[in-house]
């Protein structure tokens, strides 16, 4: 259904890095797993937490560096006792690219 | 009535009986003690430490005059007893002097054994025994070029052979057997032993049959070995064992054989006359280490006030006072039918461990280089245990039995009441426990209420342990911390396996100890990465991915996402050109708070991750580096002016913090490290609120350790003076390293203290000039693969430009 926006290739980001992909409406940060996997969240949790993508990986999770909030990277969701939840978009990686949903970076647009 | 009891021979034996009577009967008896030796009782095992410089004589002395004199002990010392009246009750002394006694103790003692060589009485042949010998091999170190013998290759032959070496005098072991120790040790042991004091530049001759020493004017020249070897020394030790002093006694008519006959009770074949120490024979046995002359110490003084006691002999395991060479044995360990062997072997690191099993019993062990598991082997021999179930750990020792691995702290509480913690003293692990309860609540009231620790010290980080199980919460020992929901496993076991197994990465280490989820967490991987940085310097390729943010991208995350940038300043110490870069880069970078930090540094503060290595570069091109103010690492050294500048100032403690800070920069620790340098107590530099603090002084410098002024506040300790800023330079990096390899990840210096105690801490980098310096060698071995500026790889070669940059930037395609 959705366009997608090819940001860079896979190894632009390193194994258990994260990169921020910068549209009007705030940083999105994208991970790239141990296991090869790609997800596309929100940088920040108003007030709560991020840079997420300054955060430790840890299987399909991240640690914000702040306030040690463990956020599931597919979900989006806070993890244990903690509550909250960042804006997750579609991201997928084909032939070594990585695309992120065009709606991610044109949410204003898209919205419209 | 105060009866008369008259003590021949003031040594530890009898200096320990004297006590034990004066804690039950303090009256009971008028006390005339004599001693060949002009001086009273002084700790004979702790001479090997005076002759290598570790110790001062007055150290050792165990028994002072005041002592004595409290105790209303007359006292009649280089006064010999040359014949006992046993009719008469009476004593007679080479000067004549007639006293008679009621009861009577002999403590004469041992004598060295001469091999009887021609030459044996030319002057400059020696023993092992007394000050005097000790002396004489000290001042042999003041001659230069000078050389010795040592005929002997054991215990004492080689305690004397590495202190004439640490003294600087050329010296050569001549041992009769194949090996080194063969009473002790195997002959794998014995080898490696025999690396480590080739490696001090002694030399060892095994299998080396001496024939005749050679003299020259009355004075001894060599050592002439049946091979036509011919052994240039100006001074030859004979430390070949010794024989009990029974002279005395067998000319007084009482029962003796190799020793002097006693009974359970320490009572010879006269009833009035009791006899304790290496003097005595027992059950065909003779004496020659302190533990069990200590029990017979107990018994004499139970007897003496008619309080029913025996004397068991009991198993006694042995250790090696040579700084360096870090050996233990006991049991038996000799081969034979039925018997296994476990054997753990670390040639890299000079480690070897033998059990020997008969049966799923423990016969004997046998460890060199790491020798921490010593007394857990040793109770599992006494105590006969059935070793079994944990025979394929066994060799680990304590912490790694059973399913789950233990703590250390688990693995003390487990042991048997009577298991003996001091062997020195013979004191188990009930009357450490006694003691605490009834108010001994530090290691050195343990020391002086138990007398566990008190003299070789080598089992002070148990009764720490000990301290902790029983006082619970109100002894600052660490809880049972496992590193993290992840595994079982504290930090301590981590460190201890990734050194025995030798794990030398992160998903190695989590494989081979069973980590529980696939990659860890952010609390162990950190922890982890630590390990393995501090572990394998130059081997370990360090892992960003499992560091904090700040150590990943060398600056420190503000509450806006923005990081701040402190250059290096050796010493706090800067110069207008620095200044003028500072200045210019905080206008170039539009930085908006420009800080002056605790740590004598500026601070430029909101600078946008994207400009980090812009403005490095920079600051780099001005001729500085990062300051690491990020680092769970050497963060500053503070320090005051000094005496360049300073009237009161007595040292030049600038100078010295930039010595000490341009040697320590770059290195990662368990977490942050702060030191400050003042130049006189005055303190301006607020040293001992630090990490690591000197003070100087007219004298010197002392160094203090585990200050803090944080979430919590904490006054530093004294660790050590020292005289020369080398010193002081030496004594900081290695008390640094023994932190850095020691301590669990994200303990300050005041924890981890807290934990394994100052006197230990003291052991390894004060009082072990030795280890001192393979701490300090290792910590500079460590530097050359960390001290490089992570600023420059970045700013100039590019190093991690992922981390800075966006992958992508729609805010400026859609400004298009």
């Amino acid at each position: 259904m959705s366009n997608f926006i090819d940001i860079g290739s896979i190894n632009d980001i390193p194994l258990r890095g994260a990169r921020v992909v910068r549209t009007h409406d705030g940083d999105i940060a994208v991970f790239r797993t141990a296991t090869n996997n790609v997800y596309a969240l929100d940088e920040y949790l108003p007030g709560k937490a991020g840079p997420l993508s300054n955060g430790i990986q840890h299987d399909e999770k991240v640690t914000d560096p702040m306030y040690n909030w463990v956020f599931d990277l597919a979900t989006g969701e806070a993890q244990g006792a903690d509550k909250g939840k960042v804006t997750t978009y579609e991201v997928k990686c084909k032939n070594g690219r990585i695309l992120i949903s065009a709606a991610a970076v044109s949410r204003s647009v898209a919205a419209e | 009535m105060t009866q008369k009891l008259i003590i021949i021979g003031a040594g530890m034996a009898a200096g320990r009986a004297l006590e034990h009577l004066f804690e039950t009967a303090p009256d009971a008896y008028e006390v005339t003690l004599f001693n060949a030796e002009p001086r009273g009782t002084y700790n004979r095992i702790m001479l090997s430490p005076v002759l290598s410089g570790d110790k001062s004589f007055d150290e050792i002395v165990t028994h002072t005059a005041e002592w004595y004199e409290a105790h209303g002990v007359i006292t009649r010392f280089g006064e010999k007893v040359i014949t006992i009246d046993r009719k008469a009750q009476t004593v007679t002394s080479d000067t004549g002097d007639i006293l008679s006694y009621d009861k009577l103790i002999i403590a004469t003692g041992s004598n060295p054994f001469i091999i009887p060589l021609p030459g044996h009485d030319l002057d400059g042949v020696i023993a092992y025994r007394d000050l005097e010998d000790t002396n004489a091999m000290i001042s042999l170190g003041e001659v230069p070029n000078a050389k010795a013998v040592v005929i002997g290759g054991g215990l004492l032959g080689l305690e004397a052979a590495a202190g004439l070496a640490i003294r600087g005098v050329e010296v050569t072991v001549v041992h009769i057997m194949g090996h080194l120790m063969e009473r002790q040790l195997d002959e794998a042991a014995g080898y490696l032993l025999r690396r480590a004091l080739v490696d001090k530049g002694i030399t060892v001759k095994c299998s080396a049959n001496s024939k005749e020493i050679l003299g020259e004017n009355g004075k001894v020249k060599a050592l002439l070995l049946d091979d036509g070897t011919e052994l240039p020394c100006d001074l030859l030790v004979m430390a070949v064992g010794i024989r009990p002093s029974v002279a005395l006694a067998a000319d007084a008519g009482l029962a003796t054989g190799r020793g002097i006959h006693v009974d359970d009770q320490m009572v010879t074949s006269d009833p009035n006359i009791l006899s304790l120490g290496e003097c005595v024979e027992h059950n065909g046995d003779v004496f020659g280490l302190v533990a069990p002359i200590y029990d017979q110490a107990k018994v004499i003084a139970k007897t003496l006030v008619g309080v029913d006691a025996a004397f068991v002999n009991k198993e006694v395991a042995t250790k090696l006072k040579v700084t360096g060479c870090d050996l233990f044995s006991a049991g038996d360990f000799a081969e034979g039918e039925g018997r296994e062997d476990i054997v753990y072997r670390d040639p890299a690191h000079g480690i070897y461990k033998r059990l020997v099993i008969l049966e799923d019993r423990l016969i004997g062990a046998v460890m060199y280089g790491d020798t921490a598991d010593g007394n857990w082997f040793f109770g599992l021999i006494k105590d006969k245990e059935d070793i079994s179930k944990m025979r394929d750990t066994l060799i680990f020792g304590p912490t790694f039995q059973g399913g789950s691995p233990l703590d250390p702290m688990a693995a003390v509480a487990a042991l048997p009441d009577d298991t003996e913690i001091c062997g020195c003293n013979g004191i188990s692990k009930s009357q450490i426990v006694t003691a605490i309860n009834e108010g001994a609540h530090s290691l050195d009231d343990v020391k002086a209420i138990s007398k566990a620790g008190s003299s070789c010290g080598s089992c002070l980080g148990l009764v720490g342990d000990l301290l902790g199980v029983t006082l619970g919460d109100d002894f600052k020992m660490p809880e049972k911390d496992v590193v993290c929901k992840c595994t079982d496993l504290s930090h301590d076991d981590v460190r201890k396996l990734i050194v025995a197994k030798k794990l030398k990465s992160i998903p190695q280490t989590m494989q081979e100890l069973d980590w529980k989820t696939s990659c860890g967490c952010h609390v162990c991987r950190p922890a982890i990465n630590y390990y393995m940085v501090a572990t394998w310097p130059g081997e370990y390729e360090d892992d960003g991915k499992s560091r904090f943010i700040n150590e990943r991208v060398h600056a420190n995350i503000q509450k806006d996402g923005t990081y701040s940038v402190v250059p290096r300043m050796l010493g706090g110490v800067t110069t207008p050109d620095e200044l003028r870069a500072i200045a210019d880069a905080a206008d170039k970078f539009n930085v908006p708070t420009v800080k002056v930090t605790g740590g004598q540094r500026i601070d430029l503060l909101g600078v946008k991750k994207e400009d980090l290595p812009a403005i490095w570069y920079d600051l780099g091109k001005a001729g500085m580096i990062s300051g690491q103010a990020y680092a769970k690492g050497l963060r500053t050294v503070k320090t005051c002016v000094g005496s360049e500048h300073c009237r009161f100032g007595t040292q030049d403690s600038t100078g010295l913090g930039i010595k000490i800070e341009g040697a320590m920069w770059g290195a990662w620790s368990p977490h942050k490290f702060k030191l400050a340098v003042s130049g006189c107590p005055r303190n301006c530099a607020e040293a001992t609120c630090k990490d690591l603090g000197i003070i100087c002084v007219d004298s010197g410098y002392q160094i203090l350790v585990g200050g803090a002024a944080g979430l919590d506040l904490r006054e530093t300790d004294l660790l050590v003076q020292v005289a020369t800023e080398e010193e002081a330079i030496e004594v900081s990096c290695a008390f640094y390293q023994l932190y850095r390899e020691g301590a669990q990840y994200l303990h300050r210096p005041y924890k981890w203290i807290a934990k394994v105690g100052l006197d230990w801490i003291k052991g390894q980098v004060v009082d072990d000039l030795e280890n001192r310096k393979s701490l300090a060698d290792r910590f500079h071995y460590s530097q050359q693969f960390y001290q490089i500026d992570p600023w420059a790889e970045r700013a100039k070669q590019g190093k991690d430009a992922h981390e800075f940059a966006p992958i992508a930037d729609f805010t400026k395609v859609a400004a298009e």
